[in-house]
């Protein structure tokens, strides 16, 4: 099964997603997240999904769940690069992804990270 | 009835009283759409066509009933582009009807060619029409088309935000459009803010509404602040009767006030020189 690595830079963990996103990947990276963030205690995460192409409804609820998770460890998610269609995509099946965070690129998503800290 | 022995017969008496017969079917032409192309354009046109109509009357080829076919539908589109009415267009054709019979009205022994001759000319008249329908549709939804692209501009206000300015009614084909164009280059200029101006939306239902929020949503997504601008009283009013509401997006009377809103948003400040 693929696995998407998470990076620690700074107080920042970074996801970038570089694969097609299939339904037990996200499971899985939530997971692995949860274990991170509460292995480091950091207080950002930064989702890179320039390279996604196709979401579904449950990966659309995946992402505003991960959000959640992280607030709970008092960490802020930004999901950053999405695409056009992907944002169609979401507006259409009624997923504003509440919850998160969004930037144009992972540069204004630091940012918005440092700017809260 | 041996159809074949009448088509070639017909073809033969057509052959030779060419001249005659063009003649005659131009000037009825030629009158019946007042002057708008002159008499040698229209036998030049005619010209073709009715040596079509004489290799599809003798069965010579097979190739000629297409040719016909097809001579037919550049002629209609033509005159469908030129703004012929439609009964213009097919008299084009039925008028050889007239012209021809004025000739074998005297000859009764071609009544049987004759009969069939018109039937063959009434299909070649539906077929006209038809091509000359089809013509006017492509010229609506291309017009639709220059006229949606025409109407959704994305303009670049200042370093990092970006407007649409939205003129008339806003439908769902026109959303996406707008939604496409507007997140498009939001992710092309790296822009974090975007206003839409509906100034020029002349009414704002429920539907139109829903329209707005997705295209606010969408680009929310993408991480860009939206502000709606441009509504006017009695729009405002309309809205609020209706019960629609815009949540926390930010809206302004006009195009200055988002602009001062978003400017303010990114930190910048607007100062006299002086």
């Amino acid at each position: 099964m693929d696995r998407v690595p998470i990076l620690k830079i700074g107080q920042t963990l970074f996801v970038s997603i570089q694969i097609d996103l299939q339904d037990d990947t996200v499971m899985r990276l939530q997971e692995d997240l949860a274990d991170e963030l509460a292995a480091t205690g950091v207080h950002g995460v930064i989702i890179d999904i320039t390279a996604v192409e196709i979401v579904d409804s449950f990966i659309g609820r995946m992402l505003s769940m991960i959000g959640s998770i992280s607030r709970l460890f008092d960490a802020e998610t930004v999901i950053v690069g999405m695409r056009p269609a992907v944002a169609i995509t979401l507006t259409e099946l009624g997923l504003p992804l509440s919850g998160v965070r969004t930037a144009l690129n992972a540069e204004k998503g630091l940012e918005i990270l440092n700017g809260k800290s | 009835m041996d159809t074949e022995g009448t088509g070639t017969r017909m073809a033969d008496y057509l052959r030779d009283h060419h001249d005659k017969v063009i003649g005659r079917w131009s000037e009825l032409v030629t009158s019946g759409v007042r002057g708008r192309t002159s008499f040698d354009e229209v036998r030049r046109e005619l010209d073709e066509l009715f040596s079509l109509i004489v290799r599809v009357l003798s069965d010579a080829d097979e190739h000629a009933a297409g040719e016909l076919r097809a001579a037919l539908d550049e002629l209609s589109r033509g005159r469908a582009r030129d703004g012929f009415t439609p009964s213009e267009t097919a008299l084009g054709v039925f008028s050889l009807k007239e012209a021809v019979y004025e000739l074998v009205a005297d000859a009764a022994e071609m009544a049987p060619e004759f009969l069939s001759f018109s039937r063959m000319i009434d299909e070649l008249g539906l077929r006209t029409f038809e091509a000359y329908s089809a013509a006017r549709e492509e010229i609506i939804s291309d017009q639709a088309t220059a006229m949606l692209e025409l109407s959704t501009p994305v303009v670049r206000l200042w370093e990092g935000i970006i407007a649409v300015p939205l003129v008339g009614t806003l439908d769902s084909a026109r959303t996406q459009l707008v939604m496409e164009k507007l997140l498009d280059t939001l992710v092309a200029t790296g822009a974090d803010h975007a206003v839409i101006d509906i100034t020029g939306v002349p009414t704002v239902d429920t539907e139109v509404a829903q329209h707005l929020l997705k295209t606010v949503t969408a680009a929310r997504l993408l991480g860009a602040e939206c502000t709606i601008s441009g509504i006017r009283p009695q729009v405002a009013q309309t809205i609020v009767s209706l019960g629609i509401e815009f949540g926390d997006i930010a809206t302004k009377a006009t195009l200055a006030d988002a602009l001062a809103l978003a400017l303010r948003q990114a930190g910048m400040k607007v100062v006299s020189a002086e």
